[in-house]
């Protein structure tokens, strides 16, 4: 069975891209010392879900920060901080990929897709949003936004998946309220209705 | 009302547009003008006692706003959690906070304070307390009792023979502080044939919850504006109004949408008025940032579990008798209870004959506990299940039919008050699971496949799911819209909404007609119970029910004083009040509402009931003269427990080399009464089958003994259940029974949703093991590998809070 968004994949792309801030004090401190000097940095451009920003970026900010603090972008939601529960899911060039743990600096020149950016251009819903809705799947919905990424990634490549390669492929998110049956239904679901 | 319009079919909830398009706020999405950030300093260790805060070297930082510390805010009473401490009992207490205008700030702040703490002997490990010459975690004592006879603080010591015996499973000598009993325990285990005893355990761990509770405050004037993550709405207000030193018309809390609960945040948590404090002492909003790693210490954790019980059954397999004695961690402050309700879960779920229970609170220098999910009726749940089976298998008796035997019904009596039950029907969900799950096939199908074994379980949980005495609202207004007022917080169940649809219910209107009110305690919310102990699917169609009841006297009186006759000759259907005798002579519901502002009194708000809570008084005052309003208490009458049940049947497939179980498949039934929201009810029952399997065989505590460090702090080392952790579907359905002390005969359900699960799953491991019982949660690989190749485990018997 194929596995596009494999964790592998995932890992070999976060090690080669970013690294992660730690929850140590004092590499803490380090990190922001420069930030809270005045390093100035030339403006950033950033493709996020097709129009363009142009952003101050300190280099060792991480995507995360820059779409809610800088962008304004607060669907993306932050549960852990350390790419251990998905919450924080993105496209990147069409990839899932953690926001926590991607530095803003390494997505310049390439597209960004967060769930602010699947209304179509009537304002209506993703099939995935309004099969999620249909099918009840959120709970307390803190990592919802992250489950509708992986999901909308995963039927832009399989668009008819079976129910495990739906529970593959989202298995780098976490949900706490164990919502999984339903998100897996909603995924089936949306699958059916884009055909 | 049986042919329901509302009840017991889904609807769109209004916030669920928002969770998957990510416009949902919740508390850290949410920018105040002028807001600083403001970020903790914890304890590095478990005990110990601050000596010095030095801020010199950041007395003259760019950027810094303030430091907040203990003194500036207020001491509750000992040991209820401060909102920031000097004498810091658990690792990663809050000691002091930084504020700055750039949180980056704030964390070069802090590692620029210097704060010198003297380290105090602490705890881990409660039997290692208990033991004579053992530390205590606390210098007022090692026990804790909260309520009742023996309130307060109290130091129990054992002698190591004591310790011993009880790590051995043997009838136990040492002190215990709570006890009740009924029956004739002595004459139960006499009339028993079988007499099961066993050590056990079952391990505390955290909530982890989803969103981490950043919380934010600001004033306008002499009001403070809270936005934090919480489970309930208007019941917050008297303790965060007391938290804050502030009276509760002098305070807003805004919570829309919260990350997860889970027990956690059902009543109002010191850290969401940390953020009030500051903000009065720097003059900006300040928003309060919890990391991930700060929810593991602050965010709270179900207690452990270190007992003994003893069971007897009767030959044709009726519990006789039950004597359970739980040593129970309550980590370093007060604590909700946990062993006393995992007594009288046994006496609700199997109905023993005689029983006694007993429990030690021992505190120590571990995360703070609180309830979670099913607080002691899910733990002992996982520890009963495979103990019945155990039972049966010894008499020969099929494990469905030993269950059914003993199951709960209308007539049993519960608890130490040996009290009625509202209705229960625990044997009707257990034949419809069986039915579901084909229990008789698959029990006889061949387990063995080389290494690979199959076990089947059967669990069974219960929670107490209600309580009265709490107020509804309802108004219309003259543009015919039904404006349903919720009290009920939000943490992901849709309960603030379902439980409105009896209010629609009962005023007949269509759901397209309806706007509910929730989530900011200024738009006017009655007083709710806390979300909480499954108890809002109860509670609140009741107060809904009583208002909408009080709504629709009203319209008749006015359609009356307008109409002619007296309320009596009038009905209600298709939004209009009309003449019994001639349907022609009405009033839509926006005249009704239109007049009623005219008239006055009652009728608009001007006048509210004397029995209401001031909570719900001050919404009526707001609301008064805007329409047609219903308001009422809850005084219906109710006697006896309201039960909620659960029944789950599992298979799982374990592979007897490397330990590791996969669960196959399972199926689960509720039995809570009316299904008021199917979908909702399946989110509780699928939701709670993945927390139960995650109690079964994942989560845990673990603790240095040397340092007292936790080692499980982030969601990879606290591992909670995720997508392949479970199993790839998971069937569940509803007895759908009235229950005859509500009225749409609903009852509550999230508890027992899991408690099913993980006693399921602990069955169906032990049956693999042809019926080997551990007899502690959770069960881990390393435990299932030593004790087929027969080895000793890793602990030592009753260690907890460690590897």
């Amino acid at each position: 069975m194929k596995l596009p968004h494999s964790r592998r994949r995932f890992i070999q792309g976060a090690i080669a891209s970013s690294v992660a801030t730690s929850g140590c004090s004092a590499q803490r401190s380090a990190n922001t010392e420069a930030a809270a000097s005045e390093v100035s940095t030339e403006p950033l451009e950033l493709r996020i879900n097709g129009r363009s920003h142009s952003c101050t970026v300190p280099p060792q900010e991480t995507l995360a920060r820059t779409l809610r603090d800088e962008l304004e972008l607060t669907g993306t939601k932050v549960g852990c901080n350390r790419g251990e529960c998905g919450t924080c899911t993105v496209l990147i060039d069409g990839v899932p990929n953690y926001a926590c743990s991607t530095l803003t600096h390494s997505v310049r020149g390439r597209n960004v897709t967060t769930i602010e950016g699947l209304r179509d251009a009537d304002g209506a819903l993703h099939p995935v949003q309004q099969a999620f809705i249909d099918e009840l799947a959120p709970q307390c919905g803190f990592c919802t936004p992250g489950q509708v990424m992986v999901a909308v990634a995963l039927l832009s490549e399989n668009p008819d998946p079976s129910r495990e390669e739906v529970r593959q492929a989202l298995s780098g998110n976490i949900c706490r309220c164990g919502a999984y049956e339903h998100y897996i239904n909603g995924v089936l679901r949306a699958a059916k209705t884009a055909v | 009302m049986q042919d329901y319009k509302h009840i017991g079919k889904d609807f769109v909830p209004p916030d669920i547009a928002g969770k998957v398009t990510g416009e949902g706020k919740y508390t850290e999405d949410i920018h105040a003008e002028g807001m600083v950030f403001a970020r903790l300093y914890t304890s590095p260790m478990p005990h110990g006692r601050v000596t010095r805060i030095d801020t010199s070297a950041i007395e003259n930082m760019k950027g810094i706003v303030g430091v907040l510390t203990a003194d500036d805010v207020p001491a509750p009473e000992v040991p209820d959690p401060p909102i920031l401490t000097n004498h810091p009992v658990y690792l990663g207490e809050p000691i002091l906070a930084v504020a700055a205008e750039h949180e980056s700030i704030a964390e070069a702040a802090l590692a620029r304070i210097r704060v010198d703490i003297e380290p105090l002997p602490f705890v881990v490990d409660p039997l290692d307390s208990v033991v004579e010459g053992g530390p205590n975690a606390r210098d007022e004592g090692n026990i804790f009792v909260r309520f009742g006879e023996g309130a307060g603080f109290h130091t129990v010591k054992w002698t190591p023979e004591q310790v011993a015996e009880f790590r051995a499973g043997k009838e136990p000598s040492g002190e215990f502080l709570q006890e009740w009993s009924y029956g004739d325990l002595e004459k139960g285990f006499a009339d028993a044939e079988v007499i099961l005893e066993e050590p056990f355990v079952t391990a505390g761990y955290p909530h982890m919850s989803m969103e981490p509770r950043t919380a934010m405050a600001y004033w306008e004037g002499d009001t403070c504006y809270v936005y934090a993550s919480s489970q309930s709405q208007s019941y917050w207000m008297p303790g965060l109004a007391k938290l804050l030193d502030i009276e509760q018309d002098k305070l807003v809390l805004v919570s829309e949408y919260t990350g997860g609960g889970f027990g956690s945040k059902f009543a109002p948590y010191p850290a969401a008025a940390l953020p009030g404090w500051f903000s009065k002492k720097v003059g900006r909003p300040v928003q309060l940032h919890i990391s991930r790693e700060q929810e593991f210490y602050i965010g709270s954790a179900r207690a452990g579990f270190q007992g003994r019980i003893k069971i007897g059954f009767a030959k044709n397999g009726r519990v006789t008798a039950a004597d359970v004695a739980i040593v129970e961690d309550i980590g370093p402050m007060t604590a909700s209870g946990n062993t006393s309700a995992a007594g009288g879960a046994i006496s609700v779920v199997y109905d023993p004959e005689a029983m006694r229970w007993r429990g030690l609170p021992v505190i120590t220098n571990t995360t703070p506990r609180g309830a979670q999910r099913g607080p002691g009726q899910n733990q002992i749940a996982a520890v009963m299940a495979p103990l019945i089976d155990k039972a049966a298998r010894l008499l020969g008796i099929d494990r469905l039919e030993i269950r059914k035997l003993n199951a709960t019904d209308s007539s049993t009596t519960v608890y130490a008050e040996q009290a009625p039950v509202t209705s229960a029907y625990l044997e009707e969900a257990l034949t419809k699971g069986a039915v579901e799950f084909d229990w008789a096939n698959r029990s006889a199908a061949p387990r063995l496949r080389g290494n690979v074994v199959r076990g089947l379980g059967i669990g069974q949980a219960y929670h107490s799911t209600g309580v009265t005495g709490y107020d509804g609202l309802v108004r219309i207004t003259p543009d015919g819209v039904v404006h349903l007022h919720s009290g009920v917080g939000n943490l992901g169940t849709y309960s603030y909404a379902s439980v409105t649809r009896a209010a629609a219910e009962v005023l007949k209107c269509d759901w397209e007609d309806c706007v509910i009110h929730h989530g900011r305690t200024d738009r006017h919310l009655p007083w709710n119970s806390s979300q909480a102990g499954s108890n809002t699917t109860f509670t609140q169609t009741r107060t809904n029910y009583v208002a909408a009841v009080d709504a629709v006297a009203k319209m008749k009186s006015v359609a009356a004083e307008s109409l002619g006759g007296s309320a009596d000759d009038y009905e209600i259907d298709g939004e209009r009040v009309f003449l019994r005798a001639n349907s022609g002579r009405n009033m839509t519901y926006a005249a009704i509402a239109q007049r009623a502002i005219e008239l006055g009194g009652a009728y608009s708000g001007q006048n509210a009931p004397e029995d209401i809570n001031g909570v719900t008084r001050r919404a009526v005052q707001a609301l008064s003269g805007t329409g047609l309003i219903g308001v009422a208490k809850d005084t219906l009458p109710q006697n006896g427990i309201i039960p909620g049940l659960a029944v789950a049947f599992v298979e799982i497939e374990l592979d007897l080399e490397t330990g590791k179980y996969n669960i196959l498949d399972y199926a689960c039934v509720a039995e809570c009464g009316t299904v008021v929201h199917p979908q909702g009810l399946s989110a509780q029952m699928i939701g709670g089958a993945v927390w139960g399997m995650g109690m079964a065989g994942l989560e845990k505590h673990v603790y240095d003994p040397q340092n007292g460090l936790p080692a499980h702090v982030g969601f990879n080392q606290c591992r909670i259940p995720t997508y392949l952790d479970t199993p790839p579907a998971i069937r569940s359905s509803a007895v759908d029974l009235p229950d005859p002390q509500n009225p749409v005969g609903a009852r509550g359900i999230g508890e027992p949703a899991m408690g099913c699960a993980a006693a399921a799953v602990m069955a169906a491991i032990s049956d693999a093991l042809d019926g080997h019982t551990f007899s502690r949660t959770p069960v881990t690989p390393d435990m299932i590998v030593n004790h087929v190749a027969n080895r000793a485990m890793s602990f030592k018997p009753l260690q907890t809070n460690s590897f």
